[in-house]
């Protein structure tokens, strides 16, 4: 018996504002043990498919359903999210709002009570889901001091905890640093094998998943486009879904489309002296690994600079640890590092959020800082009360003017946010934390556009993020921090191209020769890439 | 104000225990009227907080809670005109007409406020010495509405917490002219309704909606659970006898009257002993 049946399901949400369908005429089946990626841009339709497997649609949204929609044999018109919990496990975005209960214990054990178990079942079943997650050491804390990494872990553990045959997983990395994605996706990778259960999981950084993939499903506009095997769907794909494996090896002329960086590597090899461009050229510097990419940087008029900062909280750990880092105006700098690395502390003592507990901060002028969550900005009843009507035209809004700012996309939500952080005098510094969380590569190309624009005008802009693609895309330098200080300050090709949970996947792919496709393609044909650089090079 | 486990005789006792503990202690408050009394348990409180590992929140939640008691002992002398001491003739002040503030209405108000003040770190005490989740799963079985909304509303406090932090540091941001009160209200409500349909959703694919009803978990009575129910039984009884049997010689009107004698000392140490006998065995605390 299929896991999850979907057939014809067309789906509009309620209320004016909902317009065209979420779901236009799906069909599809999901089979015992296998692993599903759903791809798709923003709005196409990903969260609303999950949703319903889920049952929340109709039944806690609302709206006009059409369709028949089976999982694990029960039918969503028939039953609740409650009922179908029982066969299907949820895990949506947000680890904030996935975690209903004050203790981890508690929490794995919520959903095994509302069923009914026993105590010692109960007990039982959350030892084990603890053991599979690896959150065994954190069963007593507190819910609320786990950091997002944890949570989402303990939350997919409270999803995972009555053994469901079905697992429903709406983009669980997107707040996650490289790190704890990874090791999310290992763990979902893990269930998939030795638990046999079938997961469907939407995601936009389809580089991180795919490998694990048994089917792509693609979605545009609510409709499935393509239903594949993850090298059938490759060779499918819009330009916009493709990896940045895929699109190096598109570039560069070479067939099939790889899935993951080993396959890549393991294509690239065999093309053997004869077919490998890379054989017998002469390979380009690898990364100094004896610096340690960290070089002490001085810029005679910074447009921002922390001197020696130190940001500890009262009786709690310190964030920063002597940071010192200076911007010139008009530089372009990615910030990266682990969750709870400091980086949005940075950006807050730089925008003057919070004080430095020591050390100095020096800012040539007004420095505009973009939060995490754009909603935030967006207090008015109508766009254009927000912003005046030649900065909405400027921001390319001018014609939502009369839009709420809810009902906006995230891409303009974010938009008008930064609109309206950059109103006034042209800031010495723009900050922004975290802007590509869940965007697809079309909004992630207009931000990097305008980033590049606002650079071009002078301003120094530093961006937090865990995006080695978005950071390879548009920054000049990058700078990694670890425990509270810069790790690795330097170049962007030199910490992207010489790391390994911090790297692009077409520098996985090169041995660090080159962070983009673009650039990778060109070294292929030329013949001055190969996917040995790093170990061959003295 | 958040639970967290710690190595404490209230913390390893059983949810439903440490909550009588912690209600009969607020209960006995309210009941007496004697300034000795109410001393005696206002001083029970904060130990059994620091006895609990917890004596900088209560401690915290007692700061807080002065200026609420002396509203309320301000209001009662503006107020109640009994006594027959005046101490200040305000003349007339509209509302309120002729305003004579008595030292027994201010006496009085400053009793209320005591309870006021025992009350509020009861409270304190509970939130962070009863495991929510516990007391949850207890009350599931009794009433599963009520439950559900208990569970929306304990965690949406904390996660509304943030996004109001959020909010005002994107305020902060923002440059010009900043948005204004009322816009910001209606922000934070929105979001609010957005952020409880996030968690109610997350309690739905969590099986919460299901119409199982959770089994009771037997569990065997530690120490504590046996020590601190025993002390909420006593507490409870001496407050009840004191009120039955006529142990708390006190009149607030016409003329405050609190003689201490034998009797009161004694009632007060009884409290005060009660509270804090269950701190004293402090084997099997950890986790």
């Amino acid at each position: 018996m299929s896991e999850l049946v979907l057939e014809r399901v067309t789906y509009t949400y309620p209320g004016p504002s909902a317009g065209r369908p979420a779901l236009v005429d799906v069909s599809l089946r999901v089979e015992p043990g296998e692993f599903v990626v759903v791809a798709g841009g923003s709005g196409s339709g990903k969260s609303t498919l999950l949703r319903a497997a889920a049952g929340l649609v109709p039944h806690f949204h609302g709206g006009e359903f059409a369709g028949r929609l089976l999982a694990g044999g029960l039918d969503s018109r028939d039953h609740g999210p409650a009922e179908l919990s029982a066969v299907a496990g949820s895990l949506f975005q947000d680890p904030e709002t996935q975690v209903v209960m004050g203790t981890v214990r508690a929490e794995l054990a919520f959903p095994l009570e509302n069923r009914g178990w026993g105590a010692a079942a109960v007990a039982r079943g959350v030892e084990e889901a603890a053991l599979a997650l690896g959150v065994a050491g954190l069963l007593d804390r507190s819910t609320h001091e786990l950091s997002g990494g944890e949570l989402q872990r303990v939350a997919l553990g409270a999803a995972l905890a009555a053994r469901p045959r079905l697992l429903l997983l709406d983009e669980p990395t997107s707040q996650l640093d490289p790190v704890a994605g990874d090791e999310l996706l290992g763990v979902l990778r893990r269930v998939n094998e030795e638990w046999g259960t079938a997961v469907v999981l939407a995601e936009h950084r389809l580089e991180r998943c795919l490998a694990a993939a048994d089917r792509v499903i693609a979605l545009d506009r609510g409709a499935v486009t393509i239903d594949a095997d993850p090298r059938g769907f490759l060779e499918q794909a819009p330009d916009a879904l493709q990896t940045p494996g895929a699109r190096l090896f598109a570039l560069a002329g070479l067939t099939p489309p790889p899935v993951a960086v080993k396959d890549a590597r393991a294509a690239l090899r065999a093309r053997g002296p004869a077919g490998d461009p890379a054989e017998g050229a002469p390979l380009p510097a690898p990364p100094n690994a004896r610096s340690g990419f960290l070089r002490r940087r001085s810029a005679p008029d910074p447009a921002l600079a922390f001197e020696r900062v130190w940001y500890e909280i009262p009786r709690g750990p310190a964030v920063l640890r002597g940071v010192d880092l200076a911007l010139a105006p008009g530089e372009r700098v990615a910030l990266m590092g682990r969750n709870g690395a400091g980086k949005s502390t940075l950006l807050r003592l730089a925008a003057g959020l919070a004080d430095a507990t020591r050390g100095r901060i020096v800012r040539a002028g007004r420095v505009s800082l973009l939060l995490q969550t754009p909603g935030d900005y967006l207090v008015a009843e109508r766009v254009g009360e927000e912003l005046g009507a030649a900065a909405l035209e400027a921001a390319g809004l001018g014609s939502l003017a009369d839009r709420h700012p809810r009902d906006l996309s995230g891409g303009e939500r974010q938009r008008l946010a930064l609109a309206i952080v950059l109103q006034g005098e042209p800031p010495a510094a723009v900050l922004l934390d975290e802007p590509t969380r869940g965007m697809d590569r079309g909004h992630k190309d207009a931000l990097t556009e305008r980033l590049r624009e606002l650079a071009a005008a002078g301003a120094a802009v530093l961006v937090a993020t865990h995006d080695a693609e978005f950071s390879a895309a548009w920054a000049d330098r990058t700078v990694l921090l670890g425990d509270g200080a810069p790790v690795a300050d330097a170049p962007t090709a030199e910490v992207l191209g010489g790391g390994w949970y911090f790297a692009t996947q077409t520098a996985r792919i090169l041995g660090g020769c080159a962070l983009l496709p673009e650039d990778g393609a060109a070294l292929l044909r030329a013949g001055q890439a190969s996917p040995d650089a790093a170990e061959v090079a003295p | 104000m958040t639970y967290r486990r710690r190595a404490s005789p209230l913390h390893a006792a059983r949810a439903g225990a440490g909550s009588l503990f912690c209600v009969v202690l607020a209960g006995v408050a309210l009941s007496f009227e004697h300034p000795l009394l109410l001393g005696a348990v206002l001083l029970a409180v904060p130990l059994a907080g620091a006895g609990a590992g917890v004596g900088d929140v209560v401690a915290r939640s007692l700061l807080w809670g002065l200026p609420f008691a002396a509203l309320i002992a301000l209001v009662n002398a503006l107020v109640v005109r009994d006594g027959l001491t005046v101490i200040a003739r305000l003349g007339h002040l509209p509302p309120l007409g002729e305003i004579d503030v008595t030292l027994e209405a201010t006496t009085y108000g400053g009793i209320l406020g005591l309870r006021a003040l025992i009350v509020i770190a009861c409270f304190a005490l509970h939130s962070a010495a009863v495991d929510p989740d516990e007391l949850l799963r207890a009350f599931r079985r009794l009433s599963f509405r009520s439950a559900l909304t208990a569970a929306l509303a304990t965690r949406m406090v904390p996660v509304l917490a943030r996004d109001a932090r959020r909010l005002r540091d994107a305020q902060r941001c923002r440059p010009g002219r900043p948005a204004t009160r009322l816009a910001i209200m209606r922000a934070v409500t929105s979001g609010a309704l957005d952020r409880a349909v996030d968690v109610a959703a997350t309690l739905e694919v969590r099986g919460y909606g299901g119409t199982r009803r959770p089994q009771r978990q037997a569990r065997p009575w530690s120490r504590h659970d046996l020590a601190f129910a025993a002390a909420a039984g006593a507490l409870a009884v001496l407050g009840l006898a004191a009120q039955l049997l006529g142990w708390e010689p006190f009149a607030a009107y016409p003329r405050t009257q609190a003689p201490v004698d034998a009797g009161v000392v004694a009632l007060a140490l009884g409290l005060v002993a009660c509270a804090l006998l269950p701190f004293a065995d402090r084997r099997g605390i950890g986790r």
